[in-house]
Parts: C-alpha cells; sequence; structure tokens
C-alpha cells in the first residue's frame, strides 16, 4: 500500500526542483499552451529539444517519463488513428470506401502524436519535481486574488493541505483493516470481477465510518488550537521568487519567439 | 495567588444521554501543580478537559482559568492558555510536516512570521525534535507524534497543558518517553499540568490525584493517599500500581507493611530492611 506514491514526487536538488512551485505551474500552463502555435515540422522539432533540455536538467530518467505516457497510450493512438484516416489532401497511398491514408493525415497524426507526448512530458515533469504541497501552495497563492471576489481561497487551500496530510493515515487505514478482514476470510484479489467487487465492499464501509471518527477528532484539535476560519491567520509556510525563476521566464519568451518564427 | 483553574459546582449533560456527565464538580488547580485526574472508562474524564476550554458549553457552573471566566468572549483568549493534547497521535495532525504543524496554533493566532519561526524552533529543542522538522507525519512513531504535538502547544506558552489520555494509545516505550518529557517541561518553566488518564503510574507523578467516578469527584489527595484505598480502587474498575498490589498480597499473608504508598524504589527498599539484621 505504501508504494503508491502521491504526485509521483521523486525528491532532489536540481535546478527545476529548486525553482519557485507557482513558476513551474504556470509555465507548465504556458509551455502547454504554445505547443498550439506549433504547426510544422521546424516548430515541432524545436518544442522537441526544448523539452528534452528541461528533462535533462531535472536528472530524472527519461523512463519514468515513459511511464507517464503509457497510460494515455490508448487515448494517443485513437486519436492518431482518427486524424490518420479522416484527414483528406495531399498525396493519397491508400484507400478503401471513405477511408483513406493521405499525405496530410500522416503529417497531421504525426504533429498530433508529438503534441499528446510532448504535453505528458512537461506534465510529468511539474508532478515529478514538485512535492504535492508545494503545489497546493502554488494554488492557493495564484488564486489569492480571487478572495476579494469571496473565494474562500485560504480554507480550500487548507482543505487541499489536510487531504494531502491523510492520504497516508487513510492508507495505514485500509491496510489495517483489509488484514481484520482476510482474518475473517475475505479473499482480497481473486474471483471474477463481481466477486471481486464484493470483496471491497467490507472494506469501505468501515473505512468511511473511521474517516468521518478521524474529521471529528481532527475539527476538535484543531478548535482547541485556536484555529476560527481564514482572516486574521498568519502563515509559516510562505514562497519566495529567485532570480532563476525570473531565467525560466525568460526561457518561456525564447520559445514563444521561437516558435512565432518557426511556424508556418 | 490565583488558582491555574478553578472549577466551581460544573454540571453537564450530553443532550442525549441518559445520566449526566458531570455532576456538581468543583476542585482548584494551583500554577505550577500537577494534577492527575484518574477514573474508570465514561466517568467523565474526557468531558471534564472539553469543559475547560470551552470545546464544551457547561450547563451551570463556572469555569475559571488563571483568572478569566470561560465565557463566549474570553474562550479565545482561554485557549491560548490551555493546551490539549488528545488521544489519538494522528487525529490531531494537522500540519503536513514537524514544523508546520508546530506552526498551526500559531498561524491561527496571527503571529508574525519571523516570530513563529523563532518560536518553533524552540518548541522543538524543547522536545527534542529538531531534527525531525521537515518529516512528515507517516514517517513518525506514535511517541513521536504526541512530542510534536506537546512541541505545538508549549510553542503557544500556554499556563496549562491537559494531557487527555494523551499516553494511551502509546507503547510502553512511548508512554515513559511522555511522561519523561512533561517532567523535564517541568523543571524548566511553569507549566501546570492536568493529566486525564487511567494510567496509575502516570498518575503516581503528579503532585495530587482527583478520582472521578460516575462524573462526581469521588475523592482528591496525594497519590499515596489515594492508592492506599487499594481494593476500592480496584471496586471503581481502576487499577491499583504493582507495588501497591505487592504490599496488599503481603499483608494479606500477615507481613507488617506500611500504611503509605510506596513505589517501587520505596518498596525495594522497605522489603530489603525488613529482612536485614543490621
Amino acid at each position: 500500500m505504501n508504494k503508491l506514491l502521491l504526485g509521483r514526487y521523486l525528491p532532489g536538488d536540481s535546478w527545476l526542483h529548486k525553482l519557485d512551485p507557482r513558476t513551474k505551474l504556470m509555465a507548465s500552463f504556458y509551455y502547454i499552451a504554445i505547443i498550439f502555435l506549433a504547426n510544422n515540422w521546424q516548430s515541432y522539432l524545436m518544442m522537441f529539444v526544448a523539452t528534452m533540455i528541461m528533462v535533462a536538467a531535472s536528472k530524472i530518467r527519461l523512463g519514468f517519463f515513459m511511464r507517464g505516457v503509457r497510460p494515455m497510450l490508448w487515448l494517443i493512438l485513437f486519436t492518431v488513428a482518427l486524424q490518420v484516416f479522416f484527414t483528406k489532401g495531399g498525396a493519397v497511398y491508400w484507400s478503401w470506401g471513405w477511408l483513406a491514408i493521405t499525405q496530410y493525415g500522416l503529417t497531421n497524426g504525426a504533429f498530433i502524436f508529438m503534441r499528446f507526448v510532448l504535453i505528458i512530458f512537461v506534465s510529468t515533469l511539474l508532478t515529478l519535481t514538485t512535492p504535492p504541497l508545494a503545489l497546493a501552495d502554488a494554488v492557493e497563492s495564484l488564486l489569492h486574488p480571487l478572495r476579494k471576489i469571496g473565494v474562500p481561497v485560504t480554507e480550500l487551500a487548507l482543505v487541499l493541505q489536510i487531504a494531502l496530510r491523510f492520504v497516508p493515515t487513510l492508507m495505514d487505514q485500509t491496510t489495517k483493516i483489509m488484514n481484520a478482514q482476510r482474518a475473517r476470510g475475505v479473499d482480497f484479489g481473486s474471483g471474477n470481477l463481481f466477486q471481486q467487487m464484493k470483496a471491497v465492499v467490507p472494506l469501505l464501509i468501515p473505512l468511511f465510518v473511521d474517516s468521518f471518527g478521524i474529521a471529528e477528532d481532527l475539527a476538535t484539535a484543531m478548535d482547541a488550537r485556536g484555529y476560527q476560519g481564514g482572516d486574521g491567520r498568519t502563515k509559516y509556510r510562505i514562497l519566495q521568487y529567485h532570480p532563476r525563476d525570473v531565467y525560466a521566464g525568460g526561457w518561456m519568451v525564447i520559445l514563444t519567439l521561437g516558435l512565432v518564427f518557426l511556424r508556418a | 495567588m490565583t488558582p491555574a483553574i478553578a472549577v466551581s459546582h460544573l454540571n453537564f449533560h450530553y443532550p442525549d444521554a441518559d445520566h449526566p456527565a458531570l455532576q456538581d464538580v468543583s476542585f482548584e488547580v494551583g500554577a505550577g501543580e500537577w494534577v492527575a485526574i484518574i477514573g474508570h472508562n465514561g466517568s467523565g474524564k474526557s468531558t471534564l478537559a472539553k469543559n475547560l476550554n470551552g470545546l464544551l458549553a457547561p450547563d451551570s457552573g463556572v469555569v475559571d482559568i488563571a483568572g478569566m471566566t470561560l465565557a463566549e468572549e474570553t474562550v479565545w483568549a482561554i485557549r491560548a492558555k490551555v493546551g490539549i493534547v488528545f488521544q489519538n497521535p494522528d487525529n490531531q495532525f494537522v500540519g503536513a510536516t514537524v514544523a508546520d504543524d508546530v506552526a498551526f496554533g500559531l498561524e491561527n493566532r496571527g503571529i508574525p512570521r519571523a516570530e513563529m519561526l523563532v518560536r518553533v524552533q524552540e518548541a522543538l529543542e524543547a522536545v527534542e525534535m529538531s531534527d525531525f522538522a521537515s518529516r512528515e507525519p507517516a514517517r513518525l512513531s506514535g511517541g513521536q507524534k504526541q512530542r510534536v504535538a506537546i512541541a505545538g502547544i508549549i510553542a503557544q506558552r500556554p499556563d496549562i497543558i491537559i494531557l487527555d489520555e494523551a499516553t494511551s494509545m502509546l507503547d510502553p516505550a512511548g508512554r515513559t518517553e511522555i511522561i519523561r518529557l512533561i517532567q523535564q517541561l517541568r523543571a524548566t518553566t511553569q507549566l501546570t499540568v492536568l493529566s486525564i488518564t487511567h494510567d496509575i503510574d502516570e498518575a503516581a507523578k503528579a503532585d495530587r490525584v482527583i478520582l472521578l467516578n460516575d462524573g462526581q469527584i469521588k475523592t482528591t489527595g496525594t497519590p499515596a493517599e489515594i492508592f492506599a484505598y487499594g481494593p476500592e480502587l480496584l471496586a471503581l474498575g481502576l487499577d491499583v500500581p504493582y507495588p501497591e498490589k505487592l504490599k496488599a498480597a503481603l499483608t494479606a499473608r500477615g507481613v507488617a507493611m506500611p500504611q503509605t504508598y510506596l513505589d517501587e524504589e520505596g518498596l525495594v527498599a522497605y522489603l530489603w530492611t525488613l529482612h536485614s539484621t543490621m
């Protein structure tokens, strides 16, 4: 149970690990947006090289990124197939009834494939180099202006932080209940799909009841320690921009200019 | 000198319960004193703790904490003075890391960050957890988590610390660890300790013991006086410390034993002088 790592964060001390989580979050979104500017071989090649440079800067093995692609493989292949078979134009290499493989279809398919892979690589890069807690802090900090229109950002951030904090606790609890149920003869992970689903029920109900107990205890403890809601609170953990965050921004500007220059 | 805690004629009844949880409870705890409240399960010990900092509002009666009367307006000021360590080490750990958790109470009170950093560091040093500051709770033992909970409380510089069965979910090693820590803290600060427990060895360390039975104070006295009741304690569903049991067994076999409470060392000293011909 303990192998299930939340957010797949890999501790490290690379340049990318040290970047402010807000920078990483914003840059990732920005990067995903500008990938859509690429529309020819040159611009895709540039984005590919840029992504590989970033992957290298994280000092994380390429294998971890490949693993990020795997769960999305069927979606990618399906989308690529749609592009290949339904884009018309250019030389026709093969056709059967209303299906045809054309020159444009193949290039479009290749571009879509590239786009998918790059997006997955960059988002994997974000989650591999940023602890979930830092990401939660980044979201809070970036959404802070929304307080003005009445969105309870600090409360939501605390909820998110507590949720992250209790994942391992609930996992332990699950293991305990599973062992207790096994001792009573419940057989997890065998039988047909229906039987396996039935075996999960005696696991879920105690877990559900337990989490309410935990929530009540936690609320009492927070109350006793003077928690009164958002406004008067100060923060222990703060985020601070460094010169390297400016460089990261500069890198994004260079990529944008390169794309504008290279695209058809 | 104003007592740290003064409770007079406190009554509390849970809305859907048949019997009142607390009936006409009155007692005082002096500043710097260590008082243990003992009683069997359901005797109202934890309800009493929650009445002391406004987590529960009494039906009638007055609670004074360091000269302030507990009321709607004073409840937050009083919570700053009274820290509670609860039973379950996991369910009171709010922060994502040790340092974050210690800082939680300070954040709630709007303490400036610069001071927070100092206080968190000091509190962690006081409980010998400085090396664990950036650890996640999942990587700590139960005893370590309770130490962090204590750090979170002393960072707020309270006058009173209530241990609400804080050691009951720990293994024996964790239990001694926490008791030793409390003794240490008391040696260096003016902390008033109220420990709610059914661990009789924990109660034996206190200056005074209050025995609670079915929501009423049965008796109070020094640990020695209380444990001298022996069989009556057993009848109330409480355990008696091992030396006390041995004493009772020896008395039953016709060995002359003193009436006062003896801890393990005291008993050993008494027993060997009994046989010594020197």
